[in-house]
């Protein structure tokens, strides 16, 4: 991975810088609108998530790039890591329809529907780690 | 995407265009035409705004950058509702299969009651089971024996839907597994109590009416387990009297015993057995009384014990405003004059 930027989030200011650094890096990659937007709301959920329920925590994007049949192909990937309780059942919260933030925010199969591919660590007691990756197609 | 997201774009230009130059009803129209086209292509609203503005920057070149702006302003908000409809179209799926195999549950469950009714000589038997929901807490059986004895069985699980569905499964093994000879209706529902008590879970009851027509001497000898009591029409009285048997509900108590009642069956007496969603049909002025169904038997006597009962359930699922509460199942025997 090249350049990659992070941000540490535990204010809601964080999580404005983490949307202003996956913004730019989309630009930047060649992003249109559309996925732009999708990219910074998913930026916004897990940084939320980060905000609500983990003390500390930090949001990186940076650009990543894999050999395709089509040739190279480049995508942005979000990693969300924290040092918070962890989530003791993952199944549950990929679950649609289970929130726990009163049912406004897209919650984590929301996430990785605005993005390509998903993935997510985490150990009760010790953190969580989610990675999210978007290709430009 | 791909190639009808390209084509959708080309049509969205064209629509809009037109309407914009003529503005009139049949544009408008067009206009909901296209939202049905692009839900069947499950394009997100986001991604119709972003449709929209580039159709204008097309269509205007010179539009104020403040307006173009404000669009990606209305694209940031939209992404919650292409979530949300998202989640929708995925937790419509889910149910699309729960019910899938809900119906497939159901079809099972039919298997589980007699294919047909039985036609002993001297006897008109008919027999109607309706469940409330797709799955039936109610449970009904035939057993033929070879000392022309119709034995008869209806069952209620307390409770409705999949959970009573399983437990009424349970009863059919039971009763499948019980002993080749014969037994008398107090030994069988003792025998069945016996397996519900140690299989069943603890908050899980059922009910019980085992009968034996006995189809020579024209006896009919009884016993119940907490059971919705039937009738017992006579024909010389041209009455109805309660048809009860006491005992205890199966699954309480490990070692019940159950008391065994007999009546010699008259030329054109008849025996109703139901179930609760009989009685406790429940319509806007509250619950009915017995007396009412003993009214609706009435009225149609003169038809076969079979059109007795749809006579009677159709009747009583008027009255309900055509929803049914509970599972409903009546049985009538009676003999021929």
């Amino acid at each position: 991975m090249s350049s990659q930027s992070c941000v540490e989030v535990h204010t809601e200011w964080g999580i404005v810088s983490a949307r202003q650094a996956g913004r730019n890096k989309a630009k930047e990659i060649g992003f249109g609108n559309v996925d732009q937007a999708r990219i910074t709301t998913a930026i916004s959920e897990l940084a939320r998530n980060i905000y609500l329920y983990a003390e500390k925590g930090e949001i990186c994007i940076g650009e990543v790039s894999e050999m395709g049949g089509a040739g190279v192909k480049k995508g942005l990937q979000i990693t969300a890591k924290d040092v918070g309780p962890g989530i003791d059942n993952i199944r549950e919260v990929m679950a649609d329809g289970f929130t726990t933030s009163g049912g406004l925010g897209a919650g984590l199969p929301g996430v990785k529907r605005l993005m390509d591919h998903f993935d997510i660590e985490s150990t009760s007691g010790e953190g969580t780690t989610i990675t999210a990756i978007k290709w430009l197609r | 995407m791909g190639d009808a997201y390209l084509r959708l774009q080309e049509q969205y230009r064209k629509i809009l265009n037109q309407y914009l130059e003529n503005k009139n009803e049949q544009g408008l129209y067009h206009a909901q035409q296209f939202s049905k086209k692009v839900l069947e292509n499950q394009i997100s609203p986001e991604e119709v705004v972003s449709l929209h503005l580039s159709t204008l920057e097309e269509s205007f070149p010179d539009i104020p950058k403040g307006a173009q702006d404000s669009f990606e302003f209305l694209l940031e908000v939209m992404i919650g509702y292409g979530l949300a409809y998202q989640e929708h179209q995925s937790l419509k799926d889910r149910q699309r299969e729960l019910e899938s195999e809900i119906d497939v549950a159901a079809n099972m469950q039919q298997t589980f009651l007699p294919s047909g009714i039985p036609e002993p000589e001297d006897l008109d038997v008919g027999v109607l089971s309706v469940p409330a929901s797709k799955m039936s807490g109610d449970y009904y059986h035939f057993v033929h024996d070879e000392n022309d004895c119709l034995g008869v069985a209806i069952a209620d699980i307390i409770g409705k839907g999949v959970p009573a569905a399983l437990c009424m499964s349970m009863i059919k093994y039971a009763m499948d597994s019980l002993p080749e000879q014969r037994l008398q209706p107090a030994d069988l529902l003792a025998n069945l109590n016996r397996v519900v008590e140690q299989n069943v879970a603890s908050n899980m009851f059922i009910t019980m009416m085992y009968g034996s027509y006995d189809v020579r001497a024209h006896t009919f000898q009884y016993a119940g387990a907490g059971h919705e009591p039937g009738f017992y029409y006579s024909a010389e009285a041209d009455e109805f009297e309660e048809l009860s048997a006491k005992g205890i509900v199966l699954g309480i108590k490990r070692h019940a015993e159950f008391r065994e009642y007999q009546r010699v069956v008259a030329p054109g007496d008849f025996i109703v057995l139901l179930s609760d969603g009989v009685t406790e049909c429940r319509t806007e002025q509250g619950f009915i009384e017995r007396e009412e169904i003993t009214r609706l038997i009435r009225n149609h006597m003169h038809l076969s014990a079979q059109e007795m009962v749809n006579h009677v359930f159709h009747e009583l699922e008027k009255l309900q405003g055509f929803q049914l509460r509970d599972d409903f199942t009546l049985m009538i025997l009676r003999r021929e004059v």
